[in-house]
């Protein structure tokens, strides 16, 4: 067996008010992919930012091959060869990707406070090719894609002679093909004897990527099994402490259904092109598509948050002028962004100030104040009928774990009475057992007559979920698909039918 | 036909907007127009005199621009300067004059002022948290404070020490080639500008301060010491401020204790129509000097074309909101 890099045990970490981890051990091997599942709230990435040297533990020990040591701070970590590439990407979009990767030790010059920008990028390079990737180290960052910029990242860990690597979540960004590309990646370092963590809700994923699995719960070690003799159901019901039955989609008969919301040659810049779909009463739409493909775009397009260019948008068969996000309200549009914690939700106030924020001027009495009772009876229906998990509708909306920070922005429109309901990406970052929670709201909520239309990456997400698919490629629609007949691959192949802007956009002849 | 050309013009036009090179040559574009603008309205404005008149004006503003553009660029703000200025200049009078010191002490003790002024932000910003604007507003009524306590509320001249006045306004220049008597106080600002921009570009201390400012959190977690470097950024940002005042002091020949408030605010404005960006992470010297020079031509060729005070300032203010709405479409487009 190869050599124990890290061993954690007893570790325990309080924050005010939460005992975050209780008596957790860990341990990685030199050369496996070790991953680490659990709910959200679970506190593996709390074990991992001990170990990172970014918070301090309050007990426990930790060894690093084999003698005990102290990670004050990331620094320390990094000199014991421990890198941890986090949830949110730490990267400095204005600087370059050599720049990024070198911070903090970057090549000198002849005089010392001097840098040596040719030196940093030979070595980018070689770093760079030694992972065969195609970067170019002089690219600012904040051109790159997500999966890109990760790939600077993993890059920067080893730069730094990582023996053990952190990735949190590392996935929860990327397309199917970035995916793969990840994995070699992964695979290529496994080889090399670095000693990877691997933290992540896509279970999927751990049987094609990781060695062991170790799964904690509320806080607490739960159990570490080798992969092959895992199956995804147990490792559920480990995390959850039941178990969850996968729900077959369910497809109303829908064909008479009034059109709800209709679009018509939406166009935007280059980021849209031709964008015509209708989406009818109690109707799920799924649009898939890989990073960038414009799903985004015409989700912000009908909401009134970018301007078009040209285009038409009718709702229940009127054609509207939405310049705005006020404009589209009015329509009774509602956007449930990707980034919930950025555009969703005002995270200092309570859950009953963003449960009637979209609609305030509802609750105002003849003289403009805000009619307190009735917000509060609002907003305790909702949390009950959503069975949104808080202690109170007083408590702060940073304080909710990602599942409820969602059903709280579902809250929150569900209140400005829209009934046409646009998911971004509903259960990114999101643990299992919540996501079938938001998937089950998703169906009710169809039921009831909204019309959805759910953004995913997720290819299992989208067929599980959608009546109809709709796929795009850079900025176009390139395929629509009824639930009937749709598979992963049939949406792949649409989804990367790219090249057809050059025949659309050549003159013609004449 | 006519339907393909138009995206293919408009991307053309999205180019040519988006690099940075053409960001800097349209704040110098801007500034090249306010000069043949002059030129052609007044048969006084680009004259030798008036041109080294301008270059003059733009010194002590440029300099205190030169630091703060560090501050802008972490995504910080430092309203001290204006007075930190003025109280760096009462101490280089203070030492040159009350303690009869040599001059050079004299500078090196006014620029050092600056430094300790913006040290204590630094500290009270990195170290302890405290708001830059509310860090540096503090500082600005403290140094005030302090430059009206040491001059004991008088303007102090240096009328035991001539030469002082001499090393601004005197022409190393004007010694070698008689006919070209540009002042000292420009080759100070350019000197200036050039540490500043090898700095900013070249040194440790640049890539920091873009580093800070373009995403603090990763530069912490990659291991940078952001309380040190922050701290280091404000001390230069009032090391400049401090010899602001002291060319300042030596162009008037005395220190002006209650001259100084007001100041923060155009080197402000200098480095945003430099087209660095307030919320961080972007920013050239280049820029800077650009904007200070848009400053003073502005002033002074209204000053030249009799416009009045009163109608100067509301063009200036217009003028500055322009330069900032023109970079924020050029960044959408």
């Amino acid at each position: 067996m190869s050599e124990v890099l890290v061993t954690m045990e007893g570790i325990e970490k309080s924050f005010p008010g939460v005992h975050a981890l209780a008596d957790c051990r860990f341990d990685l091997r030199a050369g496996e992919v070790h991953a680490l599942v659990g709910e959200n709230g679970a506190g593996k990435s709390t074990l991992m930012k001990v170990l990172a040297g970014v918070y301090s533990r309050d007990a426990g020990q930790v060894f690093f091959k084999g003698r005990p040591v102290d990670i004050p701070n990331p620094r320390a970590a990094q000199d014991l060869g421990i890198s941890m590439i986090h949830q949110e990407l730490n990267l400095m979009p204005h600087l370059t990707v050599a720049q990024n990767i070198f911070i903090g030790r970057e090549p000198r010059g002849a005089l010392k406070f001097l840098l040596d920008e040719k030196d940093t990028n030979l070595k980018t390079r070689e770093l760079l090719d030694t992972l065969h990737l195609k970067l170019n180290p002089r690219a600012r960052v904040s051109s790159l894609s997500v999966a890109k910029q990760q790939m600077v990242e993993i890059a920067k860990a080893l730069s730094l002679n990582a023996e053990v690597l952190i990735m949190d979540e590392p996935t929860a960004a990327l397309t199917e093909g970035e995916i793969q590309e990840l994995f070699r990646i992964i695979r290529q370092l496994r080889t090399k004897g670095v000693g990877i963590v691997y933290i992540s809700h896509r279970l999927e994923e751990l049987k094609q990527i990781s060695d062991r699995i170790t799964v904690m719960r509320d806080g607490r070690y739960i159990d570490t099994v080798p992969t092959p003799e895992a199956t995804i159901d147990q490792i559920i019901s480990m995390m959850v402490g039941r178990t969850i039955y996968e729900a077959s989609p369910e497809i109303p008969d829908n064909g008479h259904a009034d059109v709800m919301l209709e679009v018509r040659n939406l166009n935007r810049g280059r980021a849209l092109h031709d964008i015509s779909f209708s989406l009818k009463r109690g109707e799920i739409v799924g649009f898939a598509g890989l990073m960038g493909a414009g799903r985004t775009e015409v989700a912000r397009a009908i909401f009134g948050a970018d301007p078009i260019d040209s285009g038409e948008i009718y709702v229940a068969g009127k054609r509207v002028r939405i310049k705005g996000p006020s404009d589209a309200v009015r329509h009774g549009i509602g956007y449930l962004s990707e980034d919930r914690k950025r555009y969703g939700l005002t995270l200092g106030m309570d859950v009953e100030e963003n449960i009637v924020l979209a609609a305030f001027n509802r609750f105002l009495n003849w003289l403009g104040f805000v009619d307190r009772a009735r917000t509060r009876a609002t907003a305790e229906r909702l949390v009950e009928m959503l069975s949104i998990k808080t202690p109170s509708i007083q408590q702060k909306a940073k304080n909710l774990s990602g599942g409820n920070q969602q059903k709280l922005v579902i809250a929150k429109w569900l209140t400005a009475d829209t009934h046409i309901l646009i998911f971004d990406e509903p259960t990114r970052g999101i643990d299992v057992g919540a996501k079938s929670e938001i998937y089950k709201l998703l169906n009710e909520l169809a039921r009831q007559g909204k019309s959805i239309i759910m953004i995913s990456s997720e290819l299992p997400e989208v067929l599980r979920m959608s009546h109809r698919i709709i796929v795009m490629c850079e900025g176009r629609i390139t395929g629509t698909l009824d639930a009937a007949d749709a598979t992963q691959e049939k949406i792949m192949q649409y989804a990367t039918q790219r090249g057809g802007i050059l025949s659309a956009d050549e003159p013609a002849s004449s | 036909m006519e339907i393909s050309a138009v995206p293919s013009q408009r991307s053309w036009y999205r180019i040519l907007l988006h690099s940075d090179a053409t960001r800097r040559l349209l704040a110098f574009a801007a500034l090249i127009i306010l000069v043949v603008g002059f030129t052609l309205a007044s048969d006084n404005f680009f004259r030798y005199n008036n041109i080294v008149g301008i270059l003059l004006a733009t010194s002590v503003n440029g300099i205190l621009a030169l630091g703060v553009t560090f501050v802008i660029i972490t995504g910080g703000i430092d309203l001290s300067i204006g007075t930190v200025m003025a109280f760096s200049g009462v101490m280089t009078a203070v030492i040159i004059t009350d303690w009869e010191l040599p001059i050079a002490f004299g500078i090196a003790g006014g620029i050092l002022t600056g430094a300790l002024a913006g040290f204590i932000n630094g500290v009270l910003i990195a170290r302890m948290r405290v708001p830059p604007f509310i860090a540096t507003l503090g500082m600005l009524y403290v140094a005030k404070g302090l430059a009206l306590i040491f001059s004991d509320l008088r303007p102090i001249y240096f009328s035991n020490a001539p030469g002082f006045r001499n090393i601004v306004m005197g022409s190393v220049v004007g010694r070698v080639v008689p006919e070209y008597d540009i002042p000292n106080a420009v080759l100070i600002l350019f000197g200036a500008a050039i540490v500043a921009g090898l700095l900013l570009a070249k040194s440790v201390l640049g890539r920091y301060t873009f580093a800070m400012g373009s995403n603090e959190e990763a530069t912490r977690l990659s291991g940078v010491n952001v309380t040190v470097w922050k701290t280091a950024v404000y001390t230069l940002c009032g090391a400049f401020a401090g010899l602001g005042g002291v060319v300042m002091a030596a162009r008037l020949n005395s220190a002006q204790p209650a001259l100084g408030q007001g100041y923060e605010l155009d080197a402000i404005a200098a480095v945003v129509i430099g087209g660095t960006s307030l919320s961080g992470g972007e920013g050239t010297i280049t820029g800077t000097i650009i904007g200070a020079f848009v400053m003073s031509v502005l002033t002074n060729g209204l000053r030249i074309l009799s416009v009045p005070q009163e109608w100067q300032m509301v063009v200036t203010g217009t003028i500055l909101v322009l330069a900032v709405y023109m970079d924020i479409i050029r960044r959408r487009a």
